[in-house]
């Protein structure tokens, strides 16, 4: 079965965004009073092809902590559906 | 002593840090392509600077998978001394070999400038010699340079003397005026805890012959070598 994963990669809270806080910044200045707290991250697609959803879903967990996310400045979470 | 400078697709420091080490330090150097898998009997390895498979989802993250980092990641763990300049730094955090990682500069700029940075300590082979008291300039040039740690870790890395180098002002003060990229307690470098593995963002390599008026970054790879030389600190080879 083949699956499409969307995986949203987080600075963790904890941490400066510099670019979250620049656009946060500009949104005031162009007249987006109501707008705050801009953060950005990277949004990542992939395919996966496995026998069933609970193994899709193990697989892209160990890909985000090996590779697609770094614990230490990094959250991730992402929905996954048959392709 | 006999360096390995591992050449990744995108190092641009590499020829700079042989150059460094073979014709002002007379050291013997190979280059070693990051696919390779003989790391040719070396004493210390160098990961260089540069944009490794450029800096693609996070700096280093791609090149810590390189074939070549297998071999490198066991030579460390075996005592071998392993440097990582600036790229090679962020390499070597996401290897988990240095504790820490290192985000995009809190001004959100790349920041090629001469800055100076304070030995913390003389407790490790590549600050062993350094005067304590003296603030070195040594270039840097990165966008993801702020380094951070979680306190719990940096409260151990301060117990063992583990932080290398800090920003600090010419007469070597450490202040938050002279951090130039947000680091968490000025880090400019640091080690692992059993003291064989640095990394740090500061360019020596490029602050090491006479012809460009700064020779201070010679000083941090002397200190390696005479460590070497006189102690043997790696129990490696």
């Amino acid at each position: 079965m083949k699956f499409i994963a969307e995986i949203n990669v987080m600075p963790l809270k904890a941490l400066l965004d510099p670019q979250g806080k620049a656009v946060s910044n500009s949104m005031k200045n162009i007249g987006f009073q109501e707008i705050e707290n801009v953060r950005i991250g990277k949004h990542i697609t992939l395919e996966i092809e496995c026998m069933s959803k609970e193994t899709a879903m193990e697989k892209i967990n160990e890909a985000c902590n090996k590779i697609l996310a770094n614990p230490i400045m990094e959250g991730y979470e992402y929905t996954i559906k048959e392709a | 002593m006999k360096f390995g400078v591992v050449v990744f697709p995108g190092s641009n420091c590499d020829h700079d840090t042989v150059y460094t080490l073979e014709n002002i330090l007379e050291q013997e150097v190979v280059e070693i392509w990051h696919k390779d898998d003989d790391l040719q009997d070396v004493d210390a390895i160098v990961l260089p600077g540069g944009f490794s498979y450029g800096d693609y989802l996070r700096s280093g993250a791609i090149a810590r998978f390189s074939p070549i980092m297998k071999q490198v990641i066991e030579f460390a763990n075996r005592g071998g001394l392993l440097i990582g300049i600036c790229n090679g730094f962020q390499i070597l955090c996401e290897t988990g070999l240095l504790p820490g990682a290192l985000l995009h500069n809190n001004n959100q700029k790349f920041i090629c400038k001469n800055i100076n940075i304070i030995p913390d300590n003389n407790d490790s082979a590549v600050n062993a010699t350094l005067n304590k008291d003296k603030a070195l300039k040594i270039p840097i040039a990165h966008a993801e340079g702020r380094y951070f740690a979680p306190e719990e870790d940096l409260s151990k890395m301060r117990q063992n003397g583990q932080i290398l180098f800090r920003y600090c002002d010419e007469s070597g003060v450490v202040s938050r005026e002279h951090n130039p990229n947000g680091s968490v307690e000025n880090i400019a470098g640091v080690c692992n805890e059993l003291k064989n593995v640095f990394g740090m963002m500061p360019h020596p390599e490029r602050a090491a012959d006479d012809e460009l008026g700064n020779t201070d970054g010679r000083l941090i790879l002397e200190s390696l070598i005479k460590s070497f030389e006189e102690k043997r600190v790696s129990s490696y080879n």
